[in-house]
This record gives structure tokens, sequence and C-alpha cells, in this order.
């Protein structure tokens, strides 16, 4: 057999290229991310009324329509496959590794668009006090990049089973539950008066130390959701 | 279950309910010392619902690990009586919450991870429910029982240290410690914790019968 | 290299689909598995490749003096199946071109078998817009990249015109390695070393 000497890292960015391709010509997850992310920050607004938010209002209101929006798009790269029945061909022809990699990279390209989107969007209709911009940016990715590593194997499970309909938010809530009460009160001290980087150290210590246990337990764990 | 376990429960739990109401409260200095009594049964149903959580849990690694379906119905039957334990804690302690604290529910940081807890196995069954394929059903649960477990063990210990809990023996909180129990209150705890533990156990075990049973004669009658 | 099939049985629920099937294929071999609609062959299939497990029995899989099981014969595995799609939304040849990274293999080897599996001047289209015939000849063109070890056909001759079906015919006897070849058609498998017949179900058959 032929065999190049294409190791994993590639294969894994095959994947995503592949999703980012169909994605573009489908826009199947960011449709629905774009449109919830919208809707959310929209309909905040209006049943505020121009009512002033304080700040912690603001980091949770700002947190729960991330993670809203997030729901309707994360679960999409595994549905997808599944559902188009193109998962068989992938079991067959592509490392398991590879497609976990694949799908968590895009999974956080989308979330990094979902941030840029929707953190502009609720400056402007809501408001955010931001004092400590650098504290603010860091949870933010932080925050995002946890939500990344701890939805792509709930993806993966939801994907196998043979109702999914909102099973995503269901499953998805206890799990990310630890992850959005950090960033919140990370958020909350970015934004409260005299606010500096290091308050949030200890927010940003577990936010990275949850995000790096995920990763590894999806990684441990994607081949027997998988396989089966 | 032999008969002397049996005994011994039936012996403990007399010995607690005794001791629980008969002797002094088990904090004393607080405002309303009384209502601390319920510490002897909401402490060890709290603590059995982590219990059952860990055994089913290690249900499902030990399906994964050998593929007998035997085990994921073990882990599921664990996780229905969590759920039972875990929905006493969860009433217990608000009840509680409502004498000593002033309202039914406080964000205390104990309290929400019970809740979480709560949730995760309230979507494990959701997740059960959602696929058909028994052996699928067990892979995807067992995964997902590992996850959830992450989870409350996560918040369990990150939660109470960022917020000033209610809790005793949680930071904030200026009554009586956990830590510093009387000995007559570790004489009626520690018996009510082994009681609940024997009593879950005996449940589990009842209910793994029960189970095998019905599928034996299911398979019979095909 | 030696693919053992070893008392497999396959039940859905209460229903036994089939029963105790054994057979053992060497390099060079094509083994045929036929039987009419229903009767599992693409169950039996799936089983080999490790989409599905077995309720009882077991597949080896040996090459080099490994004895391989489970889904890591997967990279071993070329496969052609109604029920394995392709990417709609990319063309033919991304397809192809994204399958054959999956397999560590160059692009230079993807470029020709366009023109051999007569699909030359359609590689990029969508494969939306693809006939089913045109689909199977692209299933078969991305097995037949891997060069694999043990190729899985399921009705390989499925939509497919008389040039596609001499096709089929050329890919098994220019093969080195196993053929598993399913068929509702018996002629198709006369070739084959070792044929399967799920037609005759075990006594108690389906319950």
């Amino acid at each position: 057999m032929r065999r190049s000497s294409s190791t994993w890292p590639t294969r894994s960015l095959a994947v995503l290229a592949k999703d980012i391709k169909s994605e573009l010509r489908t826009r199947y997850a960011v449709g629905a991310i774009v449109m919830f992310a919208a809707v959310t920050v929209v309909a905040v607004g209006f049943s505020l009324g121009g009512i002033a938010l304080d700040t912690n209002l603001q980091a949770i209101m700002l947190w729960l329509s991330i993670y809203f929006a997030s729901a309707a798009g994360l679960g999409q790269g595994f549905i997808k496959e599944e559902e188009a029945k193109t998962s068989l061909s992938l079991r067959i022809y592509a490392p398991s590794g590879a497609v976990y990699n694949g799908k968590l990279l895009f999974n956080l390209i989308i979330l990094t668009g979902l941030g840029l989107l929707i953190v502009p969007l609720f400056a402007l209709l809501i408001g955010l006090n931001v004092v400590s911009y650098s504290l603010f940016l860091t949870i933010l990715t932080a925050g995002l990049i946890g939500l990344a590593c701890t939805t792509t194997l709930i993806a993966a499970i939801v994907a196998r089973a043979a109702v999914k309909g909102t099973l995503f938010t269901v499953l998805a809530f206890p799990i990310i539950l630890p992850l959005l009460i950090l960033a919140v009160k990370g958020t909350q001290k970015a934004m409260s008066a005299g606010a500096r980087f290091s308050d949030g150290l200890g927010e940003l210590q577990g936010l990275s130390s949850y995000s790096v246990v995920m990763l590894i337990a999806g990684m441990l764990l994607f081949d027997y959701v998988w396989n089966d | 279950m032999h008969m002397i376990w049996k005994l011994l429960v039936f012996v403990l739990f007399i010995w607690v309910i005794v001791g629980a109401w008969l002797f002094e409260p088990p904090m004393m200095g607080v405002e309303g010392p009384e209502v601390y009594r319920i510490f002897y049964f909401h402490v060890p149903v709290a603590l059995v619902t982590f219990f059952a959580y860990g055994l089913a849990m290690y249900n499902g690694l030990m399906y994964l690990n050998n593929r007998r379906l035997e085990y994921d119905s073990r882990s599921a039957l664990a996780a229905a009586l969590g759920t039972i334990f875990c929905a006493l804690a969860t009433l217990s302690g608000s009840v509680f919450a409502k004498f000593a604290w002033g309202s039914f529910w406080n964000w205390d940081p104990r309290e929400t991870s019970i809740v979480v807890l709560l949730l995760v196995y309230l979507a494990y069954f959701a997740l059960r429910s959602a696929v058909i394929d028994a052996e699928r059903k067990a892979a995807l649960s067992a995964v997902y029982s590992i996850l959830g477990f992450i989870s409350a063990v996560f918040t369990i210990f990150i939660w109470p240290r960022l917020t000033p809990g209610l809790h005793p023996g949680a930071p904030g909180d200026s009554s009586g410690r956990f830590i510093s129990m009387s000995t007559t209150a570790t004489i009626v705890f520690i018996p009510s914790l082994l009681a609940f533990i024997i009593l879950f156990v005996w449940m589990y075990l009842l209910s793994v019968r029960i189970n095998r049973l019905e599928q034996d004669r299911a398979e019979r009658e095909t | 290299m030696r693919l053992v099939i070893d008392r497999v049985s396959k039940s859905f629920r209460s229903r036994n689909v089939f029963r105790d099937i054994s057979a053992e294929v060497r390099n060079g071999q094509v083994l045929g598995i036929i039987g009419p609609n229903g009767s599992g062959k693409s169950t039996l299939i799936k089983i080999t490749a490790s989409l599905m497990r077995a309720s009882q029995g077991k597949v080896e899989f040996e090459i080099d003096g490994k004895i391989i099981n489970g889904p890591d014969i997967r990279p071993y595995i070329g496969m052609v199946s109604p029920d394995l799609f392709l990417y709609d939304e990319l063309t033919a040849f991304e397809n192809a071109v994204f399958f054959a990274r999956m397999s560590g293999l160059r692009l230079s080897d993807t470029r020709g078998l366009f023109d051999e599996f007569g699909l030359s001047g359609r590689e990029h289209d969508l494969v939306r817009s693809y006939s089913s015939g045109m689909k199977q000849r692209l299933k078969l063109l991305i097995a037949a990249q891997r060069n694999p070890a043990l190729m899985l056909l399921d009705e390989p001759s499925n939509n497919l015109d008389d040039a596609g079906k001499a096709l089929v015919r050329k890919l098994i006897d220019g093969r080195q390695g196993i053929t598993v070849m399913a068929s509702n058609d018996k002629s198709e498998v006369q070739d084959a070393a070792v044929i399967i017949d799920l037609a005759h179900p075990l006594p108690g058959g389906s319950r």
C-alpha cells in the first residue's frame, strides 16, 4: 500500500477545510447562529426598552446570549454528517482523531465569529461598561475556547441520538454551567469599578483548567461515541 | 442482602431518629439551633446522591470496558435511585434554607451544585429516551455520565471558592463550623450516614435483581 | 493476508437476521455474499467493516502477521455501499481529494482516476448534480484510490450501465488483496472462491 507520511495534524486540517468549504456553500451553521445572536440581543434590547442594565446583569445577559446562539449552531457539524449520512464514509476513510479535531477547530472558528458579532451588537444595543478591556477580552476568549472544548463531544453524542430536536441544549447546559458561571464572574470583574487584569486570574485559571479537562475527556471518549 | 445488614439498617435508623430529636442540636450558638436538626438527614442524603452518581458512572465505565448491557441497566438504575435522593436532598435543603436563611432558594454554592447534579441526572435520562438502539444508548449515556461527573465535581469545588456561601463551613459563613461539630452530633451523624448508604445499597441491589428477573422472563417469553 | 468470519450472528431485538455465519478467504480471493432482499447481506458487510457490532461471533483480519479486529480494520478498507454517502455540496474532485487526504494519499494519484472511471469532464461538478450511476462510479473511484487490502462491495453494480459493470469487473479482477462482494445477482459472484448464501437460513432461523 502507498501511504505518504501525512499525519493527523494535516488530516485534522483537511476535515476543517472540508467543513469550511461545505459551510460556505450551505450556510448550515452560520445562518442559524447569526439569526439566534441577532434575535437574542435584539429581544433583550427591546424588552429592556431603554432601561440601563447594571454591569452584573450585562455580564449575565451577554453570556446567556452567547450560550443560546452557540447552541443553535455548534451541534450542526456532527448532525449534518449524520443526516446527510456522510458519517459512514468518514468512519471508513477518516481517522476518528482527525474528525474530532477538525470539528473542534470548526466550532472554534464559528465561536470566534459569534464573539465578533455578538459583542459589538450587545455593546451597541444594550451597553457593555467594560473597565478592564484586557481582562474582558481574555475572559471572552477563554470562555469561547472552553465552550468549543465542551460542546464538541456533546454535539457528537446528540448526532448519534435518534431524536435530536432540543437535545443539544438539554445535554449541554449542565456541562457548560461551571464554564458559564466562571465566565460571568470574570466578565463582571472586568466591568466593575477600578478593575485590573489581575482581578480575574482565579476565573481564568478555572476556565482554562475546565477547558483542558474537557478537551482531554473529549479526546479520550470520542471513539466510544463515534464508533458505535 | 444478608439479614444482618437489614437489622443493622433498622437499628441505625431508630438510633438516628431518636438521637436527632432528643440530643442537643448539632450547631450551637446559632440563631434557631433547632432548625439545624435537619442536618442529620439532609447531609447524608446529599452525600448518597453523589455516591449514587459515582456508581452510575462506574457502571458506565464498566460497560465501555466490556460491553455487557447488564452494566448499562445497572448504571441507569443507580442514576434513577440517585435522582430520588437528589430530589430529597434538594427539597430538605430548601426547607432548611427557608427557616435558617429566610428563603427557599439562595443560590448558595452547595445548593447550586446539587441542582447541577439534578440537571445532569435529568439530561442523562433525556438522552436515554432519545436513543433507540440499546448498545448505542449504553455507550452514549456512559460517556455523558462521565462528562456530568466532571461538571458536578467542578461546580462543587470551583463555585464555593468564588462566592461566599451560607452553608455551614463555607467561607463567609459566620455561624457554627462544620468541623467543630460536637461529639453528640457525630454520634448521630455518622450512624445516619451509614444507615442511608446501606439503605441505598439495599435499594440498588433489589432493583438490580428485579431488573434481572424481568429480563429473564422477557427472554423466556420470546 | 486472511479474512476470517467466525460464527457471526446478528439479531435486531428479537429478530434473527442470520446465525452462525463462517467463512475464510485469503489474499487474491473473492468472498461472495448472496441472498434475497432483507437476508442481511449489507448487515454482514457492515459487521465486517466494524460499522456494526455482531450479536455473536467475530470478524478477524490478518495482514503481515498482525491480527486486526474492531474499528482498527477500517484503515485497510475500501467500501462501496448504498448506505455510504458522499458530500453533495462538494465537487466530485473535492470529494476524491478529501478522502484521499484522509487515507494519507498524495494528490497526483487521484487525478488520473477520473479518466479511468469515466468521469472526466465532470470532475468539477457538484456531486448534487450527479446522476445515481455517476455517484456510484465516484464511490468506486474513492474506494479504489485507496488501493485497500480489503475491498467491501455491497451491490457495486447498482445503477450502473454496461460500461460501469465492466468497470466493476475490471476493478475486482485487477485487484490484489481480498474482495468481499454482496449481490442479488448470482452470476456476479460466480468467480468467488467462497460463497455465503444467506438465502438458506439455519434451522430456527427467524423467529
